[in-house]
Protein backbone atom coordinates (compact mmCIF):
# COMPACT_ATOMS: atom_id res chain seq x y z
CA UNK A 1 0.00 0.00 0.00
CA UNK A 2 1.01 3.44 -0.86
CA UNK A 3 2.22 5.89 1.72
CA UNK A 4 -0.12 8.62 1.15
CA UNK A 5 0.44 12.52 2.81
CA UNK A 6 -2.48 12.92 4.96
CA UNK A 7 -5.24 15.68 4.56
CA UNK A 8 -6.57 17.53 7.74
CA UNK A 9 -9.48 20.09 6.93
CA UNK A 10 -10.01 22.84 9.41
CA UNK A 11 -12.93 25.21 9.01
CA UNK A 12 -14.72 27.82 11.18
CA UNK A 13 -17.48 25.37 11.30
CA UNK A 14 -17.79 21.51 11.56
CA UNK A 15 -20.65 20.69 9.04
CA UNK A 16 -18.17 22.61 6.65
CA UNK A 17 -15.28 20.28 7.81
CA UNK A 18 -17.33 17.15 7.61
CA UNK A 19 -19.15 18.16 4.25
CA UNK A 20 -15.51 18.60 2.33
CA UNK A 21 -14.36 15.51 4.26
CA UNK A 22 -16.86 13.59 2.75
CA UNK A 23 -16.60 15.08 -1.07
CA UNK A 24 -13.01 13.79 -0.76
CA UNK A 25 -13.65 10.55 0.36
CA UNK A 26 -15.88 10.23 -2.11
CA UNK A 27 -14.14 11.69 -4.95
CA UNK A 28 -10.92 10.26 -3.97
CA UNK A 29 -11.30 7.08 -1.93
CA UNK A 30 -10.28 6.23 1.71
CA UNK A 31 -6.77 5.52 0.47
CA UNK A 32 -5.95 9.11 1.75
CA UNK A 33 -6.31 9.51 5.35
CA UNK A 34 -8.64 12.91 6.19
CA UNK A 35 -9.01 13.96 9.62
CA UNK A 36 -11.33 17.53 10.00
CA UNK A 37 -12.57 19.62 12.79
CA UNK A 38 -14.93 22.88 13.18
CA UNK A 39 -16.09 24.92 15.77
CA UNK A 40 -14.64 27.41 18.48
CA UNK A 41 -13.97 25.28 22.13
CA UNK A 42 -17.72 26.27 23.23
CA UNK A 43 -19.01 24.53 19.96
CA UNK A 44 -20.12 27.73 18.18
CA UNK A 45 -18.76 28.91 14.60
CA UNK A 46 -15.09 29.15 15.06
CA UNK A 47 -11.69 26.81 15.70
CA UNK A 48 -10.19 25.46 18.25
CA UNK A 49 -6.27 24.98 18.56
CA UNK A 50 -6.99 21.85 20.49
CA UNK A 51 -9.09 20.00 18.43
CA UNK A 52 -6.90 21.20 15.13
CA UNK A 53 -3.72 19.31 16.91
CA UNK A 54 -5.57 16.32 17.71
CA UNK A 55 -7.20 16.33 14.19
CA UNK A 56 -3.44 16.61 12.82
CA UNK A 57 -2.04 13.30 15.48
CA UNK A 58 -5.11 11.58 14.55
CA UNK A 59 -3.37 10.78 11.17
CA UNK A 60 -0.16 12.12 11.34
CA UNK A 61 2.59 10.14 9.69
CA UNK A 62 6.47 11.18 8.43
CA UNK A 63 5.67 10.98 5.06
CA UNK A 64 3.57 14.24 5.93
CA UNK A 65 0.17 16.13 6.81
CA UNK A 66 -1.63 18.75 4.69
CA UNK A 67 -4.02 21.41 5.89
CA UNK A 68 -6.63 22.84 4.28
CA UNK A 69 -8.14 25.35 5.85
CA UNK A 70 -10.79 28.46 5.59
CA UNK A 71 -11.10 32.27 7.13
CA UNK A 72 -8.86 33.96 9.38
CA UNK A 73 -8.75 32.52 12.86
CA UNK A 74 -8.52 28.88 10.96
CA UNK A 75 -5.14 29.74 9.64
CA UNK A 76 -3.59 31.32 12.73
CA UNK A 77 -5.32 28.44 14.83
CA UNK A 78 -3.50 26.19 12.66
CA UNK A 79 -0.37 27.78 12.90
CA UNK A 80 -0.03 27.94 16.26
CA UNK A 81 -1.59 24.03 16.98
CA UNK A 82 1.31 23.23 14.40
CA UNK A 83 3.71 25.20 16.15
CA UNK A 84 2.49 23.20 19.61
CA UNK A 85 3.34 19.67 18.03
CA UNK A 86 5.79 17.41 19.10
CA UNK A 87 9.17 18.98 17.40
CA UNK A 88 9.53 15.54 15.32
CA UNK A 89 6.14 16.74 13.97
CA UNK A 90 6.14 20.12 13.10
CA UNK A 91 8.75 20.10 10.13
CA UNK A 92 5.87 17.41 8.38
CA UNK A 93 2.63 19.49 8.52
CA UNK A 94 2.04 22.58 6.32
CA UNK A 95 -0.86 24.82 5.28
CA UNK A 96 -1.80 24.89 1.74
CA UNK A 97 -3.14 28.39 0.72
CA UNK A 98 -6.27 27.18 -1.41
CA UNK A 99 -9.41 27.46 -1.25
CA UNK A 100 -10.90 24.57 1.31
CA UNK A 101 -13.06 22.32 -0.80
CA UNK A 102 -11.14 22.58 -3.78
CA UNK A 103 -7.73 22.48 -2.08
CA UNK A 104 -8.98 19.76 0.05
CA UNK A 105 -9.93 17.26 -3.00
CA UNK A 106 -6.80 18.58 -5.19
CA UNK A 107 -4.33 17.39 -2.48
CA UNK A 108 -5.93 14.28 -1.82
CA UNK A 109 -5.63 13.52 -5.68
CA UNK A 110 -2.10 14.33 -5.64
CA UNK A 111 -1.72 12.67 -2.32
CA UNK A 112 -3.24 9.08 -3.48
CA UNK A 113 -0.10 8.92 -5.89
CA UNK A 114 1.90 8.86 -3.15
CA UNK A 115 3.21 12.72 -4.03
CA UNK A 116 5.58 14.47 -1.43
CA UNK A 117 4.21 17.13 0.97
CA UNK A 118 5.42 19.55 -1.20
CA UNK A 119 3.78 18.22 -4.35
CA UNK A 120 0.70 17.98 -2.68
CA UNK A 121 0.49 21.35 -1.34
CA UNK A 122 1.51 22.72 -4.95
CA UNK A 123 -1.02 21.04 -6.34
CA UNK A 124 -3.75 22.33 -4.04
CA UNK A 125 -2.27 26.19 -4.54
CA UNK A 126 -2.69 25.78 -8.50
CA UNK A 127 -6.49 26.55 -7.41
CA UNK A 128 -4.92 30.48 -6.81
CA UNK A 129 -3.12 30.85 -10.13
CA UNK B 1 3.78 41.78 41.56
CA UNK B 2 1.30 40.99 45.10
CA UNK B 3 -0.87 38.34 44.06
CA UNK B 4 -3.93 40.41 45.24
CA UNK B 5 -2.62 42.82 42.64
CA UNK B 6 -2.06 40.40 39.85
CA UNK B 7 -5.94 38.63 41.10
CA UNK B 8 -7.19 42.62 40.86
CA UNK B 9 -5.59 43.37 37.48
CA UNK B 10 -7.13 39.86 35.84
CA UNK B 11 -11.03 40.92 37.23
CA UNK B 12 -10.31 44.15 35.83
CA UNK B 13 -9.53 42.87 32.45
CA UNK B 14 -11.97 40.38 32.25
CA UNK B 15 -14.81 42.78 33.74
CA UNK B 16 -14.02 45.29 30.87
CA UNK B 17 -14.33 42.97 27.87
CA UNK B 18 -17.71 41.12 29.55
CA UNK B 19 -18.63 45.21 30.17
CA UNK B 20 -18.15 46.10 26.33
CA UNK B 21 -18.71 42.30 24.85
CA UNK B 22 -21.54 43.80 22.44
CA UNK B 23 -19.68 46.77 21.49
CA UNK B 24 -16.85 44.46 20.49
CA UNK B 25 -19.57 42.37 18.52
CA UNK B 26 -20.94 45.50 16.33
CA UNK B 27 -17.86 46.92 15.39
CA UNK B 28 -16.68 43.20 13.80
CA UNK B 29 -20.34 42.68 12.39
CA UNK B 30 -19.50 45.68 10.87
CA UNK B 31 -16.03 45.11 9.25
CA UNK B 32 -15.34 41.45 10.46
CA UNK B 33 -17.58 38.78 11.08
CA UNK B 34 -18.90 39.14 14.15
CA UNK B 35 -17.41 37.02 16.87
CA UNK B 36 -14.73 39.64 18.14
CA UNK B 37 -16.89 40.36 21.74
CA UNK B 38 -17.86 36.72 22.77
CA UNK B 39 -14.87 35.25 21.49
CA UNK B 40 -12.85 38.05 23.82
CA UNK B 41 -15.14 37.25 26.55
CA UNK B 42 -14.78 33.56 26.79
CA UNK B 43 -10.61 33.90 26.38
CA UNK B 44 -10.47 36.26 29.43
CA UNK B 45 -13.64 34.45 31.67
CA UNK B 46 -11.02 31.69 31.21
CA UNK B 47 -8.33 33.31 32.09
CA UNK B 48 -10.12 35.13 35.34
CA UNK B 49 -11.32 31.52 36.23
CA UNK B 50 -7.90 30.66 36.86
CA UNK B 51 -6.80 33.86 38.75
CA UNK B 52 -6.51 31.87 41.77
CA UNK B 53 -3.76 30.10 40.20
CA UNK B 54 -2.17 32.66 38.31
CA UNK B 55 -1.82 34.90 40.86
CA UNK B 56 0.35 32.38 42.93
CA UNK B 57 3.03 32.33 39.81
CA UNK B 58 5.71 35.18 39.08
CA UNK B 59 4.07 37.70 36.90
CA UNK B 60 6.07 36.12 33.46
CA UNK B 61 5.03 32.78 33.86
CA UNK B 62 1.60 33.86 34.89
CA UNK B 63 1.43 36.06 31.62
CA UNK B 64 2.75 33.29 29.91
CA UNK B 65 0.28 31.23 30.97
CA UNK B 66 -2.56 33.40 30.60
CA UNK B 67 -1.68 33.83 27.12
CA UNK B 68 -1.80 30.14 26.27
CA UNK B 69 -5.09 29.81 27.55
CA UNK B 70 -6.52 33.15 25.23
CA UNK B 71 -4.76 30.64 22.78
CA UNK B 72 -6.51 27.56 23.53
CA UNK B 73 -9.87 29.28 24.36
CA UNK B 74 -11.12 32.33 22.04
CA UNK B 75 -11.61 30.12 19.33
CA UNK B 76 -10.73 32.96 16.65
CA UNK B 77 -7.96 34.85 15.22
CA UNK B 78 -7.65 37.27 18.50
CA UNK B 79 -6.81 34.29 20.38
CA UNK B 80 -2.93 33.39 19.28
CA UNK B 81 -2.58 37.06 18.76
CA UNK B 82 -3.43 38.27 22.23
CA UNK B 83 -1.60 35.06 23.59
CA UNK B 84 1.23 35.56 21.45
CA UNK B 85 1.11 39.07 23.19
CA UNK B 86 1.08 38.19 26.74
CA UNK B 87 3.44 35.18 26.05
CA UNK B 88 6.15 37.70 25.25
CA UNK B 89 5.81 39.82 27.44
CA UNK B 90 6.16 37.42 30.06
CA UNK B 91 9.02 35.92 28.70
CA UNK B 92 10.72 39.81 28.41
CA UNK B 93 9.91 40.13 31.90
CA UNK B 94 13.03 40.53 34.32
CA UNK B 95 13.22 38.55 37.30
CA UNK B 96 11.06 40.79 39.90
CA UNK B 97 9.49 42.82 37.71
CA UNK B 98 10.25 45.83 35.27
CA UNK B 99 12.46 48.12 37.43
CA UNK B 100 11.02 51.28 35.43
CA UNK B 101 8.91 52.99 32.65
CA UNK B 102 11.71 51.70 30.41
CA UNK B 103 11.42 48.16 31.54
CA UNK B 104 7.44 48.46 31.17
CA UNK B 105 8.16 49.74 27.36
CA UNK B 106 10.60 47.16 26.65
CA UNK B 107 7.99 44.04 27.82
CA UNK B 108 5.62 45.39 25.82
CA UNK B 109 7.52 46.11 22.59
CA UNK B 110 8.54 42.02 22.67
CA UNK B 111 4.96 41.47 23.08
CA UNK B 112 3.80 43.73 20.23
CA UNK B 113 6.69 42.20 17.94
CA UNK B 114 5.49 38.71 18.62
CA UNK B 115 1.63 40.19 17.63
CA UNK B 116 3.59 41.14 14.12
CA UNK B 117 4.76 38.14 13.97
CA UNK B 118 1.72 35.91 14.58
CA UNK B 119 -0.51 38.02 12.44
CA UNK B 120 2.06 38.56 9.58
CA UNK B 121 1.33 42.48 10.34
CA UNK B 122 1.97 45.96 11.13
CA UNK B 123 0.61 49.24 12.44
CA UNK B 124 -1.41 50.67 9.23
CA UNK B 125 -2.92 47.78 8.36
CA UNK B 126 -6.49 48.90 10.23
CA UNK B 127 -5.52 46.15 13.47
CA UNK B 128 -4.88 45.93 17.17
CA UNK B 129 -1.50 47.05 16.26
CA UNK B 130 -2.87 50.39 15.37
CA UNK B 131 -2.96 51.02 19.07
CA UNK B 132 -0.53 48.96 20.45
CA UNK B 133 2.68 50.13 18.21
CA UNK B 134 1.78 53.61 19.30
CA UNK B 135 1.47 52.73 22.69
CA UNK B 136 4.62 51.03 23.17
CA UNK B 137 6.15 53.77 20.69
CA UNK B 138 5.25 56.76 23.00
CA UNK B 139 6.52 54.62 26.68
CA UNK B 140 9.85 54.20 24.81
CA UNK B 141 10.29 57.32 24.14
CA UNK B 142 9.24 58.68 27.69
CA UNK B 143 11.80 60.61 29.37
CA UNK B 144 13.27 58.05 32.30
CA UNK B 145 12.10 60.58 34.96
CA UNK B 146 8.48 60.77 33.97
CA UNK B 147 6.23 60.13 36.97
CA UNK B 148 3.61 57.25 36.77
CA UNK B 149 0.58 59.54 36.46
CA UNK B 150 2.19 60.81 33.72
CA UNK B 151 3.16 57.95 31.96
CA UNK B 152 -0.24 56.52 32.44
CA UNK B 153 -1.62 59.84 31.15
CA UNK B 154 0.29 59.60 28.04
CA UNK B 155 -0.60 55.62 27.83
CA UNK B 156 -4.74 56.65 27.71
CA UNK B 157 -4.20 59.44 25.40
CA UNK B 158 -1.94 57.59 23.03
CA UNK B 159 -4.50 54.74 22.78
CA UNK B 160 -7.33 56.60 22.81
CA UNK B 161 -5.94 58.70 19.44
CA UNK B 162 -4.51 55.85 18.26
CA UNK B 163 -8.03 53.73 18.16
CA UNK B 164 -9.62 57.17 16.53
CA UNK B 165 -7.62 57.00 13.42
CA UNK B 166 -8.34 53.37 12.57
CA UNK B 167 -11.66 54.49 11.46
CA UNK B 168 -10.24 55.92 8.55
CA UNK B 169 -8.02 53.59 7.84
CA UNK B 170 -8.32 50.89 4.93
CA UNK B 171 -8.19 47.29 6.25
CA UNK B 172 -5.65 45.40 4.39
CA UNK B 173 -5.06 42.23 7.04
CA UNK B 174 -7.54 39.78 8.36
CA UNK B 175 -11.25 39.25 7.47
CA UNK B 176 -11.93 43.54 7.54
CA UNK B 177 -9.27 43.44 4.23
CA UNK B 178 -12.22 41.60 2.16
CA UNK B 179 -13.94 45.10 2.41
CA UNK B 180 -11.62 47.17 0.89
CA UNK B 181 -12.80 50.36 0.68
CA UNK B 182 -16.02 49.81 2.60
CA UNK B 183 -14.01 49.37 6.05
CA UNK B 184 -13.42 53.03 5.99
CA UNK B 185 -15.28 55.26 8.71
CA UNK B 186 -15.58 51.83 11.17
CA UNK B 187 -12.87 51.84 14.43
CA UNK B 188 -11.51 48.37 14.42
CA UNK B 189 -12.72 46.05 16.68
CA UNK B 190 -9.15 45.02 17.69
CA UNK B 191 -8.22 48.19 17.64
CA UNK B 192 -11.13 48.79 19.84
CA UNK B 193 -10.32 46.00 22.69
CA UNK B 194 -6.62 46.60 23.04
CA UNK B 195 -7.87 50.42 23.89
CA UNK B 196 -10.24 48.54 26.06
CA UNK B 197 -7.32 46.71 27.68
CA UNK B 198 -4.88 49.65 28.04
CA UNK B 199 -7.55 51.42 30.13
CA UNK B 200 -8.03 48.59 32.44
CA UNK B 201 -4.62 48.17 33.25
CA UNK B 202 -4.14 52.40 33.71
CA UNK B 203 -7.46 51.89 36.05
CA UNK B 204 -5.55 49.05 38.12
CA UNK B 205 -2.10 51.34 38.02
CA UNK B 206 -3.42 54.29 39.48
CA UNK B 207 -5.90 52.88 41.75
CA UNK B 208 -2.72 51.16 43.70
CA UNK B 209 -0.54 53.86 43.59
Amino acid sequence: MTDCVAIVIVSHSLDVARGAADMVREMVGNEVPVAFCGGNPAGGLGTDVAAIQAAIESVYRPKGVALLVDLGGAETNSEVAIELLPEAMRGHVTICNAPIVEGAVMAATEAAGGASLETVRATAEEFLS
Amino acid sequence: MAPDDLRDLIARSAATIAAHEEELTSLDRAIGDGDHGANMKRGFSAVAEQADALAGLPLGEALQKAGMTLIMKVGGASGPLYGSLLMAMGKALPDGGPADLAGVAAMLAAGVEAVKARGKSDAGAKTMLDVLVPLARALQSADAGTAAAAAIATARRTADEALAATRDMKATKGRASFLGERSIGHLDPGARSSALLVHAACDFLEDRS
